[in-house]
């Protein structure tokens, strides 16, 4: 199903781009030494060169380039083994260079794209049009002083890419969609934490609308949404906005805007009329990037597993259903905890990695996800170690614990973190197979509900589940169901 | 013990000499210095003058004598150019906007010179920025040329530019040597105008780290002094990779000194045909032909060569510098240090304004202006592009004219030095100064001026030589087979 927008004079479509700012995983800005952790003090992160002091000199740093080049690789774009620094030129008081150092002219990385699913099996490909490497700027703080203005260049200097996508989207949906693969593939690759809310990743929404089948619109920018949720919305307040415009006899005009949240609304910030000229030109103090064929080899072995081959392998290798390799591939962390679980799981029971893998997911995406979705916990914070989820699993694999007890002696992990060997052994939560045991229970109930044995006897099977009942009961759930249906049928019908 | 008025007519490598001799201790020297410097105020040469530091340079170099470590420049002070960025001691590069700035650090350059043990007399004025070809752009004064014609006159002349405080100071015999920059002629112009040597070295020789920014792609820092030994043994010291400078060489430092020759036989010296222009005094004509009789009589081979696209030189530098420069300078708006200009109730854009206005000299906001008017969208093709090409073409003459010969030999400017205040009211006059000396900065080759003889007026004049990249050695045998020739000893009366 098409997304249209239903207006006055007919349906309209909406035409997406997307430039994501990502802000590259590293210890060090750049181009300077200081460091980029996040929420330290004001100005603790600042070098000479940062601050743009008289005769400062960038120098790039290597692993920035790196992270950007191996996240290229990700999207399948050639890298452009000469690629050159630009200066963008503007006075502002977060930018103490008076330029950000960008590409313009000649970036990094050429054109990729990703593939995403835009819900009910709707498939897609996603152009990138380019991957740049730049400076992010300052931050101004206006509410430290009632008339004065405090800058902050803890993020001066820090690296970014940006992320320039084709206007290949046509719905908020498939935006949503393309912003999460894209930043799972950069969480795959390492190259940025993906982390919106704490302004690693923001991105700025060029929207236009049209009749179908018409050409292109006249776009806006709505500038520096953190957060795929606000896209999403900022999308459809904004195309619905240009369409009442449009509608009413207006015209758009080609403008940065702004998202507020609150309002979930956009406002013009600045029109295409009073926009900077930036004079960009190549910087001179930068020497063009050369690489060489030994790094470009490396960053290519150093790449991961990508989410769409992980999707393959999950479902054609080891037997995960699509719905649940979904799930997993979605964040790297799920399947930095799924996959040693697989390991030792199959390890644990002898059996191979893709005839356990199902019974895995399934406890992974539902009693693992269920329970750190109550607890309000993210995976990498799990109170279940893989290997403890291994050693639970086992233990319903070989028959040691039913269901039931499974379920009991994880809830006791989730809040001790204890081992469930050690807790099975400690709490006897250990379901028995006993036969001698089973049968002697069996009897003491049959003996008293004869009354309900006869009407059994007398033709009323659905009795049979109260026996089970009954009996497990009475085993305190410790019984080994299949042998408790056993001997009941023997007991019963014999 | 040597008279301290004996001291001063020594030069870098002499002094060092001496010192090491044990004829003298550093302190006698670097006190020698700094009474002449302060009896130097009549020249405006310098902008700080920091006895103290000489001092503890010299103090630090007779310790270390005594316990048998000599540095390469121990018992050496020197003047260093206000470009360069000094820890704790004020540095401005000349300009109000950077009024009372102490830097918390210390340019590569001068931490170098400092760790082999020269001390420093002083910050030395200069043009504006290092913008400037006669010393008048500064905000602290022009400095004024130790010569005078020999007209009777006491016309005040200029000292070249942009490195004037240098030139004038070594000139006038009160430092034994400065540092200076060379963006399109810094270091050779005023060198030739005030009878010293100086010489710019391959780009990225010198660490630009430290330096104030004036035009990247062309800035290079080198030594200015009286004799080509000494401006090589500076140079040794100021040279080398640095880290910090993405532009910087990354090659060993040869023993330029050491291997200093004037032994000039089986080199080819390319006379280019295109610096003979219009108007050049018949003097410069005349200088350039005693040149060409110099190296070849120490046994250089003479070859006419072509470098067809030199008089696009001069407008092609007048796009790039000011381009470089109208973004490099865009960090002075007086939001983090030096000069901030509020007034009542502005708004940033306001005090931007205001402190720009405020802190920048005519010189400077002239080309400021031409650099973001090139880089303009509309005219950035038309301007800066077609600049850039041109540059590329010039660099190819050089590699071309380079084929057939080792070295150029050319005057290094169009005339003597001028009067002050003759050429301050038309630019283009004094942009035309540097016709000879800014080829070689847009290919980033080495270059020197050397003495070589005076004018009618008895005014120094220079003659340049320019060699391949990386041959500084080439470049220096030349200066010193010159120099031993051109017995060039005339001096400035002291008047000051």
């Amino acid at each position: 199903m098409s997304y249209r927008i239903q207006g006055a004079t007919g349906e309209w479509e909406v035409v997406i781009g997307l430039e994501v700012h990502a802000q590259i995983a590293t210890e060090a800005k750049l181009f300077s030494g200081a460091a980029t952790a996040f929420g330290a003090e004001p100005n603790s992160q600042v070098s000479l060169v940062d601050a743009a002091m008289p005769g400062m000199l960038p120098v790039p740093n290597r692993e920035c380039i790196r992270q950007a080049v191996r996240t290229g690789m990700a999207i399948e774009a050639p890298i452009n083994a000469w690629s050159r620094f630009d200066r963008k030129n503007y006075f502002y008081a977060d930018l103490p260079q008076g330029y950000q150092i960008s590409q313009l002219y000649h970036p990094l990385v050429g054109e990729g794209s990703i593939h995403i699913e835009a819900g009910e099996g709707a498939e897609k490909r996603i152009g990138i049009e380019r991957i740049h490497v730049e400076q992010d700027a300052g931050k101004l703080m206006h509410d430290q002083h009632p008339t004065r203005s405090y800058v902050d260049l803890n993020r001066s200097g820090v690296a970014l890419m940006e992320i320039v996508s084709r206007p290949d989207m046509r719905s908020p949906a498939e935006a949503g969609a393309y912003l999460r693969k894209l930043r799972a593939i950069l969480r795959y690759v390492g190259s940025c934490d993906g982390n919106m809310e704490e302004g690693s990743m923001r991105a700025d929404v060029n929207v236009s609308v049209r009749k179908p089948g018409e050409g292109f619109g006249t776009r806006t920018e709505t500038k520096n949404v953190n957060s795929v949720r606000f896209v999403m919305a900022a999308i459809e307040h904004e195309a619905q906005r240009q369409v009442d415009v449009i509608e009413g006899g207006g015209r758009i005009v080609q403008e940065t805007r702004l998202f507020d949240p609150d309002s979930g609304s956009t406002r013009s910030m600045r029109s295409k009329e009073d926009a900077h000229d930036y004079r960009y030109f190549p910087d001179p103090d930068l020497p063009p990037l050369v690489l060489d064929d030994a790094f470009l080899a490396e960053c290519r072995e150093s790449l991961p597993e990508l989410p769409d081959a992980k999707r393959e392998r999950y479902i054609s290798g080891l037997g995960v259903t699509a719905a649940n390799a979904d799930v997993l591939i979605a964040e790297v962390s799920n399947t930095r905890f799924f996959e040693p679980l697989v390991a030792e799981l199959a390890r644990r029971t002898g059996k191979a990695e893709a005839d356990v893998a199902r019974a895995a997911s399934n406890w992974l995406a539902s009693d693992l996800f269920g329970a750190l979705n109550r607890l309000g916990k993210e995976i990498d914070a799990s109170p279940v170690s893989p290997a403890q989820g291994a050693e639970l699993l086992a233990l319903v694999a070989d028959g040691t614990l039913s269901g039931t007890l499974a379920k009991q002696v994880f809830e006791i992990m989730l809040e001790s973190g204890e081992d469930p060997g050690a807790i099975v052994d400690a709490r006897g939560l250990k379901q028995t197979s006993d036969t001698g045991a089973i049968e002697a229970e069996i009897a003491k109930v049959l003996a008293a509900n004869a009354d309900k044995v006869a009407d059994y006897r007398g033709g009323k099977d659905k009795l049979f589940g109260f026996f089970v009942g009954q009996t497990m009961k009475a085993m305190a759930g410790k019984a080994n169901p299949a042998v408790v249906n056993e001997l009941l049928k023997k007991a019963l019908d014999g | 013990m040597t008279a301290p008025n004996t001291l001063i007519e020594l030069g870098v490598t002499e002094l060092r000499d001496g010192f090491r001799a044990g004829d003298f201790t550093a302190r006698e020297g670097a006190e020698a210095f700094n009474a002449a410097v302060a009896g130097g105020k009549a020249l405006n040469a310098f902008i700080v003058e920091t006895p103290e530091h000489a001092l503890a340079a010299a103090d630090a170099a007779d310790a270390a004598r005594a316990a048998g470590d000599v540095k390469p420049l121990a018992g050496v002070p020197l003047g260093i150019k206000d470009l360069f960025c000094t820890k704790g001691v004020q540095t401005t590069a000349a300009s109000g906007i950077l009024g009372g700035f102490v830097p918390p650090y210390e340019s590569t350059v001068t931490a170098k010179l400092f760790a082999a043990g020269a001390g420093m007399l002083g910050k030395l004025n200069m043009d504006q920025f290092a913008m400037g070809s006669s010393n008048e752009t500064s905000a602290f004064g022009n400095v004024i040329s130790p010569w005078r014609r020999n007209d009777g006159g006491n016309a005040p002349l200029a000292p070249g530019g942009s490195s004037g405080g240098s030139s004038a100071a070594v000139a006038a015999r009160i430092v034994p040597g400065a540092t200076g920059t060379d963006t399109g002629g810094s270091i050779r112009q005023p060198a030739a105008f005030t009878g010293i040597a100086g010489i710019k070295p391959t780009y990225g020789r010198c660490s630009r780290w430290g330096i104030v920014a004036f035009a990247s792609s062309l800035d290079q820092a080198g030594p200015m002094a009286r004799t080509v030994k000494d401006c090589a043994a500076l140079l040794e010291v100021m040279s080398g990779f640095d880290p910090k400078d993405a532009t910087s060489l990354d090659l060993p430092v040869p023993n330029w000194e050491r291997l200093l020759s004037s032994d000039l036989k089986g080199k080819r010296i390319g006379i280019p045909k295109e610096y003979r222009v219009d108007n050049m005094p018949e003097e410069i004509e005349a200088l350039w032909q005693k040149g060409i009789a110099m190296v070849r009589d120490a046994g250089a081979e003479i070859v006419d060569v072509s470098l067809p696209h030199t008089r696009y030189a001069l407008p092609t530098y007048y796009i790039i510098a000011p381009a470089e420069a109208s973004s490099n300078l865009a960090r002075y708006d007086g939001v983090r240090y030096g000069l901030r200009d509020l007034p009542d109730g502005a708004n940033l854009q306001e005090m931007y304004a205001a402190t720009r206005a405020e802190g920048f000299g005519a010189e400077v906001k002239r080309r400021i202006l031409i650099g973001t008017y090139v880089l303009s969208a509309g005219f950035y093709d038309a301007y800066y592009t077609q600049a850039q090409k041109v540059r590329a073409l010039i660099v190819r003459d050089f590699e071309q004219a380079f084929e057939t010969c080792d070295l150029l030999l050319t005057p290094t400017a169009p005339s003597a030095a001028f009067g002050l205040g003759e050429k301050s009211d038309d630019p283009i006059a004094m942009y035309l100064n540097d016709v000879f000396t800014v080829p070689a900065s847009l290919a980033g080759l080495p270059a020197m001026s050397v003495p070589a003889g005076l004018d009618s007026k008895g005014l120094p004049l220079g003659l340049q030589i320019i060699g391949k990249a990386f041959d500084e050695q080439g470049v220096l045998d030349a200066g010193l087979a010159i120099e031993e020739r051109a017995g060039f000893t005339a001096r400035p009366g002291k008047w000051w």
